[in-house]
């Protein structure tokens, strides 16, 4: 039986970095899924970018809790997409984001992601990527400071029949 | 390891484990249906995983859902939105189908495709009904929808088939839809 789910590849930081990149994707899976459990040294969010695009191709609809309230907001032609935030620093946060059917080069790219933040906040969006390209680099970066050491991050593939 | 909600084997990424069962990918004419049959029972939980358009908007931006081709009326859903601005939830009970899925369809930008991951859980444990969790939204650059929602199946049969329907709109060109199942130790 093939293996239809693996891992393609994981980061565990040895220092602080403001951005983790796994690049040189293959294009041989149907979706991928990007786990992530850190921390960072600043109360801040984090995002995607995908293959280098800086430009303002991205934007998301994002639904959170907070233990008292539940919020929903935009953000629309943004030079990122959204994944994580937390409102506190040092604080650990788990985040998951799916990209489903990357590497097809006839669609936007529509990527759903989900976060906790233990004793804050809970949160989910959904980002497009206004882009046909397949994707073979994402990079994830704070919104200010560095992930701190130890925090990882894996990329796994699945694949269709 | 748990990957949206559902916990994994440790033995998670061995062969085995997590294997495709079906993808149907729609092509240039459209598709009014998809269709998951002959679904065997040898898995513990079900999870399919799509991007999709609707090719029209006439039925709304949903996808319904219908079990073993059962058209009574037992079904029922719960679900909350977010839609960038607002929170709001809802649900319907003695439904003929799960409607608690949204996407992108012709009102939206070309080339926006909604996201689905659904996982069907114990899909074919024969003493109990059947419980379903829909992740799921589209983003359209200035609008859009994030959905959490929730599926019953008052039915205590084993999944065997299932349909994915527009509610009267064909999906679009590239939609693509791929089961999956799910092994336990």
């Amino acid at each position: 039986m093939p293996i239809t789910y693996e891992p393609i590849a994981t980061t565990t930081l040895g220092s602080a970095a403001a951005t983790v990149t796994f690049s040189s994707i293959p294009g041989t899976y149907t979706d991928l899924i990007l786990i992530g459990a850190f921390s960072c040294s600043a109360a801040t969010g984090t995002a995607f970018n995908l293959n280098g695009d800086t430009g303002g191709n991205y934007s998301y609809t994002g639904l959170e809790g907070n233990g008292s309230s539940a919020f929903s907001g935009r953000n629309s032609n943004a030079t990122n997409t959204g994944w994580t935030y937390d409102t506190t620093s040092n604080g650990q946060v788990n985040g998951i984001a799916q990209f489903n059917n990357y590497s097809n080069t006839t669609t936007y790219k529509t990527l759903l992601t989900r976060f906790n933040t233990p004793g804050t906040q809970t949160g989910a969006s959904v980002n497009l990527w206004r882009s046909t390209s397949a994707i073979t680099t994402i990079a994830i970066a704070t919104g200010s400071g560095n992930f701190n050491s130890g925090s990882t991050f894996t990329l796994y593939g699945i694949k269709a029949a | 390891m748990n990957i949206l909600g559902i916990i994994a084997s440790s033995k998670f990424g061995d062969a085995g484990d997590f294997e495709s069962i079906a993808t149907t990918t729609v092509g240039s004419g459209g598709s009014a249906t998809i269709t998951f049959s002959s679904i065997p029972a040898t898995y513990t939980h079900l999870q399919i995983r799509a991007i999709s358009r609707k090719a029209s908007a006439g039925g709304g931006d949903g996808i319904f859902i219908r079990l073993n081709s059962d058209s009574g009326s037992n079904y029922a859903r719960h679900q909350i939105d977010g839609d960038g601005s607002s929170v709001s939830a809802d649900g319907a009970a003695s439904q003929t189908q799960i409607n608690s899925t949204t996407t992108a369809t012709s009102s939206h930008s070309a080339n926006v495709f909604g996201v689905q991951i659904w996982d069907i859980l114990d899909y074919a444990n024969t003493n109990k009904y059947k419980t379903m969790r829909l992740m799921n939204g589209f983003d359209n650059n200035g609008s859009g929808k994030l959905r959490y929602g929730s599926g019953l199946w008052m039915n205590t049969n084993a999944i065997t088939q299932i349909d994915l329907t527009g509610n009267g709109d064909n999906f679009a060109q590239y939609s693509s839809f791929a089961l999956y199942g799910i092994r336990s130790a």
